[in-house]
């Protein structure tokens, strides 16, 4: 099995000014649920974005590890799996164009039988030949799911999992992350009781705001 | 399996088909500006250093309102992180500037299709000059555009910011192309103008260098 770690180091993020967080520092070595949770504006997503190596922090550092050696930054895209509500893929293309194109651009293996199977997961697989801009919003949300996890990322961040899902699309993201949950770091940003009763620890960042 | 900045040209390529985010504004940008230098010279007989620098300046304004769309579109339908999600930083900037360099290409071959019927003054005697001139200088535009496009696509008064800022930047590239196109119009030998095209060379490969080591910053936060 894959050895996998995050490790996050005194890390501080300020925009000018404005302090958002300050000394957050935790080792995440094996697979698992954790959870961030805080309220509007303590900056969760930005936080997450820093995890996700999309954001670069003020100070500290973030370290994703495979087989105990750091991820460069120009693989990490490929490690990776990301789901948030201001994610937008491609709405002048097909569900299946953007996931073809998505494993094009990474340059990994189009797994039809994978994507065909987390359409399916996710009650997409009948629509998969639809312009995305004919899709609602709860089914794009559902689409970057599938997005998230066609390339089997090692490290999982969801921000805001269930926005825009009916009950049954937020059974199936929580029945997901159980199952992510055994062979990835999957990182949850929520407010949301449902959402962060998935997580085995939480990390509030109320705590981390004074300097 | 394809080459990652290849398959990002042609998901850029197969959105421009069905979007036309740039090939419209480029094509009417073409036609009114062609027209409106046909209108205001008349019958006037203009010099080739005039019907040479007139032909950089559509080709300049072109670019300027079409090649910024490769980043801006991005941007403000909000796939930018998308594209971070997929992609590193190096294969985004490669992706984009082969997408951008064939637009300009196509663009300034229509452009000197429409000049050699309409102008009779644009009568090129030195064509490997011009076609030096013609490769390299579409070149340094494209790679400057998409440099300054990645840049603008994050601020707020994006129309206005991206011609201010290229105008300096490729003000060398402009001035000396327009120098080497009115000798190729002259019929000068290329040993004459050998200084010129060092110049252009020179500004594509220093342009390609800084663009590379520059986009990891532009492209993060």
């Amino acid at each position: 099995m894959t050895d996998f770690s995050l490790q996050v180091n005194s890390l501080q993020k300020s925009f000018g000014r404005r302090l958002v967080f300050n000394g957050i520092t935790f080792d995440l070595n094996k697979p698992g649920v954790f959870g961030i949770s805080g309220p509007n504006g303590s900056g969760k997503s930005t936080l997450i974005k820093i995890l996700a190596g999309i954001n670069s922090p003020t100070r500290g550092q973030v370290i994703h590890t495979v087989d105990r050696k750091a991820i460069i930054s120009e693989n990490l895209h490929n490690h990776i799996g990301f789901v948030s509500p201001y994610l937008v893929l491609y709405d002048e293309f097909t569900a299946w164009e953007n996931l073809n194109y998505f494993a094009s651009i990474r340059s990994i293996l189009f797994d039809k039988a994978k994507v065909e199977n987390l359409l399916d997961q996710f009650l997409l697989l009948n629509r998969k030949d639809d312009l995305v801009k004919a899709y609602s919003s709860g089914m794009k949300q559902r689409l970057k799911f599938i997005f998230a996890l066609m390339h089997s990322p090692s490290f999982i961040f969801l921000d805001e999992p269930t926005s825009n899902l009916d009950d049954e699309g937020k059974q199936t993201v929580y029945n997901l992350i159980k199952s992510e949950s055994g062979k990835a770091i999957v990182v949850v940003a929520s407010n949301e009781k449902n959402d962060l009763s998935q997580c085995s620890e939480i990390l509030e960042l109320e705590k981390y705001k004074v300097s | 399996m394809k080459l990652k900045s290849y398959a990002l040209f042609q998901k850029d390529f197969h959105s421009e088909l069905r979007t036309r985010y740039a090939i419209n504004s480029l094509a009417m940008f073409i036609i009114v500006a062609i027209s409106v230098i046909l209108f205001s010279i008349g019958n006037e007989n203009i010099s080739p250093s005039l019907t040479g620098g007139l032909f950089w300046v559509v080709i300049f304004f072109s670019a300027m309102s079409g090649l910024s769309r490769a980043f801006v579109s991005e941007e403000e339908r909000g796939t930018s992180l998308t594209l971070q999600l997929i992609a590193s930083p190096s294969t985004v900037f490669t992706g984009k500037l082969l997408f951008n360099m064939i637009l300009v290409f196509l663009m300034n071959i229509v452009i000197t299709i429409l000049y050699s019927m309409l102008f009779a003054e644009f009568i090129i005697q030195n064509y490997l000059m011009f076609f030096l001139t013609f490769v390299l200088g579409n070149i340094g535009i494209a790679i400057s555009s998409t440099l300054i496009a990645a840049i603008i696509a994050k601020a707020g008064s994006k129309g206005t910011l991206y011609p201010v800022l290229s105008f300096p930047i490729l003000l060398p590239l402009i001035l000396t192309s327009v120098q080497l196109t009115s000798f190729s119009i002259d019929g000068i030998p290329i040993s004459e103008a050998f200084f010129e095209l060092a110049i252009v060379l020179c500004y594509d490969i220093i342009m390609i260098s800084a663009s590379y080591m520059l986009f990891d910053f532009i492209w993060k936060d």
